[in-house]
Protein backbone atom coordinates (compact mmCIF):
# COMPACT_ATOMS: atom_id res chain seq x y z
CA UNK A 1 0.00 0.00 0.00
CA UNK A 2 1.19 3.40 -0.91
CA UNK A 3 1.81 5.35 1.90
CA UNK A 4 1.50 8.42 0.07
CA UNK A 5 3.18 8.65 -3.56
CA UNK A 6 5.58 11.64 -5.33
CA UNK A 7 3.92 13.67 -7.73
CA UNK A 8 4.02 11.73 -11.19
CA UNK A 9 6.53 12.27 -13.67
CA UNK A 10 6.33 10.51 -17.08
CA UNK A 11 9.17 8.28 -17.68
CA UNK A 12 11.94 9.58 -19.51
CA UNK A 13 11.40 13.63 -19.08
CA UNK A 14 13.78 15.49 -19.05
CA UNK A 15 15.07 16.64 -15.76
CA UNK A 16 16.07 20.16 -15.35
CA UNK A 17 16.48 21.95 -11.75
CA UNK A 18 13.65 24.64 -12.78
CA UNK A 19 11.19 21.56 -13.33
CA UNK A 20 9.89 22.96 -9.75
CA UNK A 21 6.77 24.05 -10.82
CA UNK A 22 6.31 21.22 -13.92
CA UNK A 23 6.18 18.83 -10.77
CA UNK A 24 3.93 21.01 -8.59
CA UNK A 25 1.60 21.23 -11.73
CA UNK A 26 1.98 17.46 -11.83
CA UNK A 27 0.70 16.98 -8.64
CA UNK A 28 -3.07 15.41 -7.72
CA UNK A 29 -5.42 16.93 -10.14
CA UNK A 30 -8.20 17.64 -7.66
CA UNK A 31 -5.63 19.82 -5.42
CA UNK A 32 -6.53 24.04 -6.13
CA UNK A 33 -4.11 26.11 -7.47
CA UNK A 34 -2.67 27.09 -4.52
CA UNK A 35 -1.48 23.59 -3.27
CA UNK A 36 0.80 24.30 -6.44
CA UNK A 37 2.39 27.10 -4.33
CA UNK A 38 5.70 25.36 -3.31
CA UNK A 39 5.80 27.82 -0.05
CA UNK A 40 2.01 26.19 0.62
CA UNK A 41 3.14 22.61 -0.06
CA UNK A 42 6.42 23.05 2.15
CA UNK A 43 3.58 24.67 5.16
CA UNK A 44 1.76 21.74 4.72
CA UNK A 45 4.44 19.00 4.73
CA UNK A 46 5.08 20.31 7.80
CA UNK A 47 2.07 20.38 9.16
CA UNK A 48 1.99 16.32 8.35
CA UNK A 49 0.81 16.24 5.07
CA UNK A 50 2.40 13.07 3.60
CA UNK A 51 0.94 14.07 0.62
CA UNK A 52 3.30 17.76 0.45
CA UNK A 53 6.13 15.34 1.41
CA UNK A 54 5.77 13.38 -1.09
CA UNK A 55 5.78 16.55 -3.58
CA UNK A 56 8.98 18.10 -1.69
CA UNK A 57 10.42 14.31 -2.52
CA UNK A 58 9.83 14.60 -6.15
CA UNK A 59 10.71 18.63 -6.40
CA UNK A 60 14.95 17.99 -4.68
CA UNK A 61 15.35 14.20 -5.35
CA UNK A 62 16.96 15.15 -7.98
CA UNK A 63 18.99 17.92 -6.86
CA UNK A 64 20.21 15.87 -3.57
CA UNK A 65 20.89 12.27 -5.63
CA UNK A 66 23.29 14.29 -7.81
CA UNK A 67 25.41 15.84 -5.10
CA UNK A 68 25.79 12.64 -3.77
CA UNK A 69 26.61 11.12 -6.53
CA UNK A 70 29.17 14.15 -7.23
CA UNK A 71 30.57 13.52 -3.92
CA UNK A 72 30.92 9.99 -3.21
CA UNK A 73 31.53 9.19 -7.00
CA UNK A 74 29.52 5.80 -5.95
CA UNK A 75 25.58 5.20 -7.02
CA UNK A 76 25.11 2.54 -4.65
CA UNK A 77 26.30 4.88 -2.07
CA UNK A 78 24.51 7.82 -3.41
CA UNK A 79 21.27 6.09 -3.32
CA UNK A 80 21.75 5.01 0.45
CA UNK A 81 22.93 8.76 0.96
CA UNK A 82 19.89 10.49 -0.52
CA UNK A 83 17.60 8.20 1.55
CA UNK A 84 19.27 9.10 4.52
CA UNK A 85 19.07 13.15 3.84
CA UNK A 86 15.28 12.91 2.95
CA UNK A 87 15.03 10.76 5.97
CA UNK A 88 16.49 13.55 7.89
CA UNK A 89 14.47 16.16 6.10
CA UNK A 90 11.65 14.12 7.24
CA UNK A 91 12.66 14.31 11.17
CA UNK A 92 13.65 17.95 10.55
CA UNK A 93 11.14 19.69 8.17
CA UNK A 94 9.45 21.24 11.32
CA UNK A 95 12.40 23.26 11.86
CA UNK A 96 13.20 24.78 8.80
CA UNK A 97 12.15 28.57 9.35
CA UNK A 98 12.31 30.39 6.17
CA UNK A 99 14.87 32.72 6.92
CA UNK A 100 16.94 30.86 3.97
CA UNK A 101 15.86 29.22 0.92
CA UNK A 102 14.39 25.18 1.43
CA UNK A 103 16.68 24.21 -1.28
CA UNK A 104 19.68 25.48 -0.08
CA UNK A 105 18.45 24.09 3.57
CA UNK A 106 18.19 20.71 1.76
CA UNK A 107 21.74 21.31 0.45
CA UNK A 108 23.25 21.73 3.45
CA UNK A 109 21.64 18.83 5.44
CA UNK A 110 22.68 16.59 2.84
CA UNK A 111 25.94 17.36 2.65
CA UNK A 112 26.44 17.14 6.52
CA UNK A 113 24.86 13.43 5.79
CA UNK A 114 27.52 12.67 3.07
CA UNK A 115 30.40 14.23 5.62
CA UNK A 116 28.76 11.89 8.45
CA UNK A 117 28.90 9.10 5.93
CA UNK A 118 32.50 9.48 5.07
CA UNK A 119 33.48 9.93 8.68
CA UNK A 120 31.87 6.65 9.80
CA UNK A 121 33.98 5.23 6.74
CA UNK A 122 37.09 6.20 8.29
CA UNK A 123 38.07 9.58 6.46
CA UNK A 124 38.87 11.64 9.19
CA UNK A 125 38.40 14.94 8.49
CA UNK A 126 40.22 16.95 10.48
CA UNK A 127 43.48 16.61 9.45
CA UNK A 128 42.72 16.13 5.64
CA UNK A 129 46.70 16.36 4.67
CA UNK A 130 47.73 13.70 7.23
CA UNK A 131 44.86 11.28 6.70
CA UNK A 132 43.50 12.09 3.47
CA UNK A 133 46.53 12.44 1.63
CA UNK A 134 46.40 9.83 -0.80
CA UNK A 135 49.48 7.10 -1.26
CA UNK A 136 52.30 8.29 -3.30
CA UNK A 137 50.93 6.77 -6.86
CA UNK A 138 47.81 8.64 -5.92
CA UNK A 139 49.40 12.06 -5.90
CA UNK A 140 49.78 14.16 -8.15
CA UNK A 141 53.64 14.40 -10.06
CA UNK A 142 55.64 17.74 -10.47
CA UNK A 143 54.07 19.46 -12.84
CA UNK A 144 56.89 21.81 -14.08
CA UNK A 145 59.24 20.91 -17.04
CA UNK A 146 56.52 19.24 -19.28
CA UNK A 147 56.45 21.53 -22.19
CA UNK A 148 53.38 19.94 -24.26
CA UNK A 149 50.16 20.80 -22.91
CA UNK A 150 47.31 18.21 -23.82
CA UNK A 151 44.73 20.68 -22.06
CA UNK A 152 45.05 23.50 -24.24
CA UNK A 153 42.35 22.55 -26.35
CA UNK A 154 38.49 21.80 -24.90
CA UNK A 155 38.27 19.39 -21.93
CA UNK A 156 36.06 16.63 -22.60
CA UNK A 157 33.10 16.20 -20.13
CA UNK A 158 33.49 12.54 -19.79
CA UNK A 159 36.97 12.44 -19.90
CA UNK A 160 37.05 14.91 -16.55
CA UNK A 161 33.98 13.33 -15.31
CA UNK A 162 35.69 9.99 -15.05
CA UNK A 163 39.11 11.79 -13.56
CA UNK A 164 37.13 13.19 -10.96
CA UNK A 165 35.41 10.29 -9.79
CA UNK A 166 38.21 8.47 -10.29
CA UNK A 167 40.07 11.17 -7.63
CA UNK A 168 41.09 9.76 -4.11
CA UNK A 169 38.14 10.76 -1.83
CA UNK A 170 39.80 13.60 -0.06
CA UNK A 171 40.80 15.79 -3.10
CA UNK A 172 37.42 14.33 -4.57
CA UNK A 173 35.29 16.14 -1.73
CA UNK A 174 37.25 19.44 -1.80
CA UNK A 175 37.37 19.31 -5.53
CA UNK A 176 33.65 18.61 -5.59
CA UNK A 177 32.62 21.32 -2.64
CA UNK A 178 35.36 24.59 -4.01
CA UNK A 179 34.96 23.99 -7.75
CA UNK A 180 31.32 22.28 -8.36
CA UNK A 181 29.63 23.61 -5.73
CA UNK A 182 30.93 26.83 -5.31
CA UNK A 183 31.82 26.95 -1.06
CA UNK A 184 34.52 29.57 -0.38
CA UNK A 185 37.36 27.32 1.70
CA UNK A 186 36.26 29.22 4.84
CA UNK A 187 33.43 27.70 4.37
CA UNK A 188 34.47 24.00 3.36
CA UNK A 189 37.20 24.28 6.43
CA UNK A 190 34.20 24.72 8.44
CA UNK A 191 32.39 21.82 7.16
CA UNK A 192 35.19 19.53 7.11
CA UNK A 193 36.21 21.06 10.30
CA UNK A 194 40.30 21.83 8.87
CA UNK A 195 41.93 24.45 8.10
CA UNK A 196 41.44 27.31 5.12
CA UNK A 197 45.39 26.09 4.74
CA UNK A 198 44.55 22.55 4.25
CA UNK A 199 41.55 23.34 2.01
CA UNK A 200 43.43 25.44 -0.10
CA UNK A 201 46.13 22.70 -0.55
CA UNK A 202 43.48 19.53 -1.21
CA UNK A 203 41.94 21.59 -3.87
CA UNK A 204 45.02 22.50 -5.61
CA UNK A 205 46.02 18.99 -5.36
CA UNK A 206 43.26 17.98 -6.91
CA UNK A 207 43.46 19.96 -9.77
CA UNK A 208 46.93 18.74 -10.58
CA UNK A 209 45.92 15.60 -10.37
CA UNK A 210 43.19 15.99 -12.69
CA UNK A 211 45.35 17.40 -15.08
CA UNK A 212 47.74 14.68 -15.08
CA UNK A 213 44.86 12.26 -15.46
CA UNK A 214 43.81 14.11 -18.30
CA UNK A 215 47.43 13.97 -20.23
CA UNK A 216 48.00 10.50 -19.36
CA UNK A 217 44.73 9.39 -20.93
CA UNK A 218 44.21 10.73 -24.84
CA UNK A 219 40.80 12.96 -25.32
CA UNK A 220 39.46 10.26 -27.71
CA UNK A 221 38.42 8.53 -24.61
CA UNK A 222 35.61 10.82 -24.13
CA UNK A 223 34.88 11.01 -28.00
CA UNK A 224 33.23 7.75 -28.62
CA UNK B 1 64.71 23.72 -13.08
CA UNK B 2 63.81 27.41 -14.28
CA UNK B 3 64.50 30.46 -12.95
CA UNK B 4 62.39 33.50 -14.43
CA UNK B 5 63.54 36.74 -14.42
CA UNK B 6 61.57 37.72 -10.37
CA UNK B 7 64.32 34.85 -9.48
CA UNK B 8 61.41 32.79 -8.70
CA UNK B 9 61.99 28.99 -9.79
CA UNK B 10 58.72 27.66 -10.63
CA UNK B 11 59.26 25.17 -8.17
CA UNK B 12 58.42 28.19 -5.75
CA UNK B 13 56.11 29.61 -7.33
CA UNK B 14 53.91 26.16 -7.66
CA UNK B 15 54.54 26.06 -3.85
CA UNK B 16 52.74 29.46 -3.24
CA UNK B 17 49.92 28.50 -5.81
CA UNK B 18 47.86 26.86 -3.12
CA UNK B 19 47.56 29.97 -1.21
CA UNK B 20 47.15 31.87 -4.44
CA UNK B 21 44.31 29.88 -5.34
CA UNK B 22 41.01 31.71 -5.69
CA UNK B 23 42.83 34.88 -6.25
CA UNK B 24 43.15 34.12 -10.20
CA UNK B 25 43.37 38.17 -10.85
CA UNK B 26 46.61 38.30 -8.52
CA UNK B 27 48.03 34.71 -9.78
CA UNK B 28 47.62 36.34 -13.76
CA UNK B 29 49.59 39.25 -12.62
CA UNK B 30 52.51 37.76 -10.84
CA UNK B 31 55.98 38.24 -11.98
CA UNK B 32 56.82 34.70 -12.33
CA UNK B 33 54.02 33.99 -15.07
CA UNK B 34 54.88 37.07 -16.64
CA UNK B 35 58.40 35.23 -17.61
CA UNK B 36 57.33 31.48 -17.61
CA UNK B 37 55.75 29.82 -20.26
CA UNK B 38 55.58 26.61 -18.33
CA UNK B 39 53.72 27.68 -15.28
CA UNK B 40 51.22 29.58 -17.59
CA UNK B 41 50.61 26.97 -18.93
CA UNK B 42 49.87 25.15 -15.98
CA UNK B 43 47.76 27.54 -14.86
CA UNK B 44 45.62 27.73 -17.71
CA UNK B 45 45.29 23.89 -17.44
CA UNK B 46 43.94 24.11 -13.78
CA UNK B 47 42.07 27.14 -14.88
CA UNK B 48 40.26 25.07 -17.71
CA UNK B 49 39.60 22.17 -15.31
CA UNK B 50 37.51 24.79 -12.88
CA UNK B 51 35.60 26.10 -15.76
CA UNK B 52 34.84 22.85 -17.16
CA UNK B 53 34.10 21.17 -13.87
CA UNK B 54 31.34 23.86 -13.12
CA UNK B 55 29.54 22.94 -16.04
CA UNK B 56 30.11 19.54 -16.07
CA UNK B 57 27.50 17.43 -14.00
CA UNK B 58 24.15 17.15 -15.47
CA UNK B 59 21.14 16.60 -12.41
CA UNK B 60 20.63 12.61 -12.18
CA UNK B 61 17.20 11.09 -11.77
CA UNK B 62 17.16 8.44 -8.91
CA UNK B 63 15.88 5.40 -9.57
CA UNK B 64 12.37 5.17 -9.31
CA UNK B 65 12.32 2.60 -6.23
CA UNK B 66 14.40 4.86 -4.02
CA UNK B 67 11.12 6.87 -3.36
CA UNK B 68 10.08 3.75 -1.88
CA UNK B 69 12.69 2.61 0.46
CA UNK B 70 12.25 6.20 1.72
CA UNK B 71 8.60 5.54 2.05
CA UNK B 72 8.92 2.28 3.59
CA UNK B 73 11.64 4.14 6.41
CA UNK B 74 9.02 6.94 7.37
CA UNK B 75 6.65 4.64 7.93
CA UNK B 76 8.71 2.57 10.33
CA UNK B 77 10.20 5.67 12.10
CA UNK B 78 6.65 6.70 12.60
CA UNK B 79 5.05 3.62 13.82
CA UNK B 80 8.24 3.57 16.35
CA UNK B 81 9.73 6.69 17.06
CA UNK B 82 12.20 5.34 19.39
CA UNK B 83 14.23 3.44 15.79
CA UNK B 84 15.42 7.32 15.17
Amino acid sequence: MPYYAPSAQSPGEISTPSSVSVEAANAPSNSPATKHDPADILARAQAGDHHAFAQLYSIHKRHVYSLCLRMVGSVAEAEDLTQEAFLQFHRKIGTFRAESALSTWLHRLTINVVLMHLRKKGLQLNSLDEIMEPTSDQRPGRSFGAPDLALSGAIDRLALQRAIKDLPAGYRLVFVLHDIEGFEHNEIASLLDCSIGNSKSQLHKARLKLREILRSHPQQEGHK
Amino acid sequence: MRRSTNNLTCAEFQAQLPDLIGYSKSISDHPHLRSCNLCRALMADLDAIAQAARQLFPVVEPPEALWEHIESAIVKEEASPGLR
